[in-house]
This record gives structure tokens, C-alpha cells and sequence, in this order.
């Protein structure tokens, strides 16, 4: 293979809890921690290992949004991506607005590969990479825990409710990455000094000519209601006790 | 009157319950109901369960070459050349769905709205962000068919009603032979399924090993529960992923839940935040499970495995 894409985006770090606006017109975002997408970095970690067997030359990660991306897409160089492009918005896309805007970098770089996280941990929409699959009119291996690249093709384990489902596809393919798939590498100073060489390009999304216009109206957000206040029991008798109260009839 | 197509998610030969929550979220958009769409091969039962299902008016059943069936990239093009005759277009939020649905999006140049949790208006929903840490509304505007994943545990399944009848169709539309089914390997048990059990056992790093969870499974045998786990019990290998419960596993609303040894990290609870009642026995009187759990108790989950098992009998 000559080409992997990754696209990587950039989110509140999963440890970080939000919190809505007073006024429920979105999420306080400002001032939190940011981080690649945790999913992607599994995907990233993956391409990197396809290239270690030596089965691709050239590793591209590609991020849609605004130029603080920059440096998330700088980790990723550290890492071991040999190079990145900034798609530069200061607007939120929708997975359809971005599946597009990527399209167009695909077909630019003609990859064999373009792995995606199963879903971004903000909008937990779980579709950008399905969309782009079915735009490009490529197959599909989504929530994958296993790739083994051969000749022309990729056999995906994927995570699945019933349990694992292994598909073969033909390439080039678009894969989605699980939490399984492997642990991504920790990132060294060396590294992080030689990554300040590698390039990242950056595109303003409306060059790419993609059409991004946002299709649902978001109406307000909310905090969930809480869980009622829970009691402490001191025994198995008394949990028991509290368990058979409330309808337990095992 | 809002025309809805269900697509339907069965094994093969049964409709999975997550089928008949999907079905509730459709009545709630409209009380006249839905058309369900059946993707299987000739021998399938799978059309005859989904036509006893409440809510349904008709059943198409769109004939298909054994295994492929379940792929998405096969199943797409096919539901797109359904497509016209609808308002609204509807799978379950689980990996069958959330794998489909949005290639189904995409062909038709459409947003989806994924896991919705509430229908509020025909074309308006909510659904959750930032692992269910913040809920939206959305709205797809007029003029714009809605497509959207349901979220199982939001719904209650809806139960039989008259049977509806059955329409074999044939849909024209190419194809592709670029994705191949090889197998599913999963760890098949009699246990109730986790998904629609009323008593879910959970499992964390606390429990050990896999030797230990048997512990968990003699007792769930006893009380007709079903077993699940954290993410942590899964990584170390004690149980299969499918066991996996949360933002990346099942999200699951039992009456029941009783979690041995997690934690209650904030992905892990994104699975159970629709549980009747939470259970957490942890030895850590600081774990955050207790911030969530209904009833708790702090002490060693093997001495409670065993006395629950004991005063249960
Ligand atoms: C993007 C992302 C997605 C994730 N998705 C999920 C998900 O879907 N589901 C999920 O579960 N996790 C998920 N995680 C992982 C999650 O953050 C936690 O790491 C995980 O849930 C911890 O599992 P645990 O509670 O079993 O382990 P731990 O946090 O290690 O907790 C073990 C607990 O067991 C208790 N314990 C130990 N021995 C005993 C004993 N003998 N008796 C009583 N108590 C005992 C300890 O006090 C401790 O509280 C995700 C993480 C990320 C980054
Ligand atoms: N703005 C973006 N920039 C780069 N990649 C993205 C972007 N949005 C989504 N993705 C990719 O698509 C995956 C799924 O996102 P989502 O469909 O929003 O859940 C993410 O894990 C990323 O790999």
C-alpha cells in the first residue's frame, strides 16, 4: 500500500466532565483540557503498526476544525504520522458536512486506507466514517478490534453485540476503530522534536468545495436529570431487605 | 400521517427485541404505525415474528443470499431504493444499526440523528452527548426526511398485536461484492441476554479472573440473571466483549443492576443510567459507583456472592 489516512479529531479529553451552558445553548468547552479523539488514536497507532510489517509507505492523519487543531495533529507527527493537513473551520460540522469535506481529500491522496474512530467521545454520532465509505462507494469495516492487511484486501475482526464478526473487504476500504484494537504508544521528546520538521498543510474547508451545510436544528441542551439519592446498607440481609422492597422477587 | 420504515434487526432466524423497542419509538411518532422492512433468506421465521408485532401495518420482506444479509454495504443501496415511499426511516442503535444506518444516510444525502431517547414532535428528538453528560434536542427540518437510530434502553419493547401481513418484494439496485462475510464467533450461553434481562450481574476488575466470574455466573443462574461486565474485566480477558457494559458495550436498562467490583468510572455508567434500581458492592467506600448506586455496600464482593447466595435460597 502506498497510503493510510487517519482522521483525527480533536475533543474534550475523556477524563474532563462538562458541563452545559446556563442558558442551554450548548456545552462550557472553554479553558478544558483537549485531545486527539481516543478512538483515532487507536486508529493512528494502527496505521502506524501496518507500517512497522511494511505493509504501507506513507501515513497522512487529517483533522477538520479550527487551527488549535494544529495540535493535536502535532501529536500525531510525534507519533509517527509523516504528515498532516489541517482542514481549517471555525464552525462545527455535522458527520455528513465532514464525511464530505474528507471525501475530498481522499480522492486528492487516493489512499488504500482511511481509518476513522468507531465515534468522536463529543458528539457520540458514531457515522462520520460509514458516510464517508458509502460517498466514496467503498466497503465498510466498522468497530473493528483486529485488521490483518493481505494482498488487495483487509480481514476485520469487528465487535459486534453478539459477539465478534470477522468480514474480509476489498481495498481500498474504510476502517473504524474500537477500544480493543490496541494500546497506542506514549509519545517521547525526541520524538516531539523531531515531529516540529514534519509538515502540516492547512486547507480552509470552503477551498475543498465540499457541500457542508448543516442539516438538523439544534434546539437546546439540557443536564440530565439525576439519580434520586441512593442509602447505604450495613449487610446482605439488609440489602436483601431493600432489594425484595422494591419488587425483587428472585 | 408520517410514513416510518423500521428496519428490522434479526439473527437470521429471530427478530432481536431491540427490533420491537424501535417499534415503540415509531408508535410515539405515529400512533398508525410503521412498515418493517425484513432483509433474510427464504427459511427465515423472522418475517412472521416481526408481523405479530404491535405497531407494525405491513411487512416487506426482501429476500436475500444467506449470510450475506447482515452487511451493510449490501444492505444499504437496498433500503436506499426503499427509501421514497417514506417520511421516516428507523434502526435500533446497536452495532447492527449504527453500522447501517448512516451508509443508508449518506446514499440518500441526509443527516442522521443517532440514539434517540425521546420523541418529542414528529421530527423532533433527544438524544444524548459527551457519554449521556449533556442531553439535545434536534430538529430535522420540513421537507427533509428523518433518519434516525433508536436507542434501545429508552424504549420498552412493544408486545404482539394483530398480525400484519406480508409482502415479499423485490428491490432493484446493484450489489457490491467488495465486503465479505467470514464468520461470527461468539461465546454463546443459556443465560438470559443482556440486553433485555430484568437482573443484570456485573462484573469489574474486582472479581480477578475469569475462574472467578464463574462465582457470578452460579448466582445469576439462581436468580434469572443475566452477566455483564466493565471494560477492564473484558481487556484482562476474564469474560468475551459482547459481555461489555457502557459507552462503548451495551447500554442496558434492567429493573436490576448489581455491579460487583466496578469502580463507576463515567463510560461505565453511561450503560446503566435507565436501570430500575443500581446495586454497588465495592470494598472502596470512595468508589464513584456509590455516587449512582440506588443501594450500596462497602465490603469484599465475594463474601457477598456468597451470602446473597445463601440467604436466596
Ligand atoms: C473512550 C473510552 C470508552 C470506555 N468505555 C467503557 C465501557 O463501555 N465500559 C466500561 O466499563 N468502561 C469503559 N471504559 C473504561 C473506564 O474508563 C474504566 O477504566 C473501567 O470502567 C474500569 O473498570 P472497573 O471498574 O472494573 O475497574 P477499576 O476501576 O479498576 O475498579 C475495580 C473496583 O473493584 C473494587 N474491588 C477490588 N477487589 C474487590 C473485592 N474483593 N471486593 C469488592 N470490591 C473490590 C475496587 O475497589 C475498585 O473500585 C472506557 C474508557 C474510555 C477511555
Ligand atoms: N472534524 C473531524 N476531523 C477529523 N476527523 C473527524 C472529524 N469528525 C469526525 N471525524 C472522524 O470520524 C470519527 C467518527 O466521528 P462521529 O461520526 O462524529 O462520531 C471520529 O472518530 C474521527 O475519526
Amino acid at each position: 500500500m502506498h497510503k493510510i489516512i487517519v482522521c483525527l479529531k480533536r475533543v474534550v479529553d475523556y477524563n474532563v466532565r462538562i458541563r452545559v451552558k446556563p442558558d442551554g445553548s450548548g456545552v462550557i468547552t472553554e479553558g478544558l483540557k483537549m485531545s486527539i479523539n481516543p478512538f483515532d488514536e487507536i486508529a493512528l497507532e494502527e496505521a502506524l503498526r501496518i507500517r512497522e510489517q511494511g505493509a504501507v509507505d506513507e501515513i497522512i492523519a487529517v483533522s477538520i476544525g479550527p487551527d488549535d487543531c494544529q495540535q493535536q495533529l502535532r501529536t500525531a507527527l510525534a507519533m509517527g504520522a509523516d504528515r498532516a493537513i489541517l482542514v481549517q473551520t471555525g464552525t462545527e460540522l455535522e458527520p455528513l458536512g465532514a464525511a464530505r469535506s474528507l471525501l475530498k481529500i481522499v480522492e486528492r491522496e487516493q489512499p488504500e486506507l482511511v481509518l476513522l474512530g468507531k465515534q468522536a467521545i463529543d458528539d457520540d454520532c458514531s457515522q462520520t466514517g460509514q458516510m464517508l465509505a458509502a460517498l466514496w462507494g467503498r466497503p465498510q469495516a466498522t468497530f473493528a478490534s483486529k485488521v490483518e492487511i493481505r494482498d488487495q484486501s483487509v480481514r476485520v475482526t469487528r465487535e459486534v453485540d453478539a459477539g465478534l464478526e470477522v468480514i474480509e473487504v476489498d481495498l481500498p476500504a474504510v476502517i473504524t476503530t474500537d477500544l480493543r484494537l490496541n494500546e497506542p504508544r506514549y509519545v517521547k521528546l525526541p520524538d516531539i522534536m523531531k515531529a516540529k520538521k514534519k509538515p502540516i498543510e492547512t486547507l480552509p474547508l470552503e477551498s475543498l468545495g465540499a457541500d457542508t451545510a448543516v442539516k438538523l436544528r439544534t434546539l437546546r441542551h439540557e443536564t440530565p436529570a439525576p439519580r434520586g439519592k441512593g442509602i447505604m446498607v450495613k449487610d446482605v440481609a439488609e440489602l436483601i431487605g431493600a432489594l425484595r422492597e422494591r419488587g425483587l422477587s428472585a | 400521517m408520517t410514513r416510518i420504515l423500521v428496519i428490522a434487526e434479526h439473527d437470521g432466524q429471530h427478530v432481536q427485541q431491540s427490533t420491537a423497542r424501535c417499534l415503540n419509538c415509531a408508535v410515539q411518532i405515529e400512533a398508525a404505525g410503521a412498515d418493517v422492512v425484513v432483509f433474510a433468506a427464504a427459511d427465515s421465521t423472522a418475517a412472521v415474528e416481526a408481523s405479530k408485532l404491535s405497531g407494525v401495518k405491513r411487512v416487506l420482506l426482501v429476500a436475500q443470499k444467506e449470510k450475506a444479509g447482515s452487511l451493510a454495504a449490501v444492505l444499504a443501496p437496498q433500503i436506499v431504493a426503499l427509501a421514497a415511499d417514506y417520511d421516516c426511516i428507523l434502526a435500533p442503535s446497536t452495532t447492527f444499526g449504527r453500522d447501517l444506518l448512516p451508509r443508508v444516510a449518506a446514499l440518500l444525502g441526509l443527516a442522521q440523528v443517532t440514539d434517540i431517547m425521546a420523541v418529542i414532535g414528529p421530527r423532533s428528538f433527544k438524544r444524548p452527548i459527551y457519554a449521556g453528560n449533556a442531553i439535545v434536542t434536534v430538529e430535522v427540518p420540513e421537507g427533509q426526511q428523518v433518519i434516525g437510530t433508536v436507542r434501545s434502553a429508552s424504549f420498552k419493547p412493544v408486545g404482539n398485536g394483530a398480525e400484519a401481513p406480508i409482502e415479499p418484494v423485490s428491490v432493484s439496485a446493484a450489489l457490491p461484492t467488495h465486503t465479505r462475510f467470514i464468520e461470527l464467533q461468539s461465546g454463546s450461553s443459556d443465560r438470559p441476554d443482556l440486553q433485555s434481562a430484568k437482573i443484570v450481574l456485573s462484573g469489574g476488575r474486582g472479581l480477578g479472573s475469569a475462574d472467578n466470574f464463574k462465582q457470578l455466573y452460579a448466582l445469576a443462574d439462581r436468580m434469572g440473571a443475566a452477566v455483564g461486565a466493565s471494560r477492564a474485566a473484558v481487556d484482562a480477558g476474564f469474560v468475551p466483549n459482547e459481555m461489555q457494559v457502557g459507552q462503548t458495550g451495551k447500554i442496558i436498562a434492567p429493573d436490576f443492576y448489581l455491579a460487583f467490583g466496578i469502580s463507576g468510572a463515567i463510560q461505565h455508567l453511561t450503560g446503566i443510567k435507565d436501570a430500575g434500581t443500581i446495586v454497588a458492592i465495592n470494598k472502596d467506600a470512595e468508589a464513584p459507583i456509590f455516587e449512582v448506586a440506588d443501594i450500596g455496600l462497602v465490603g469484599d464482593l465475594f463474601e457477598a456472592i456468597k451470602e446473597i447466595s445463601e440467604q436466596l435460597r
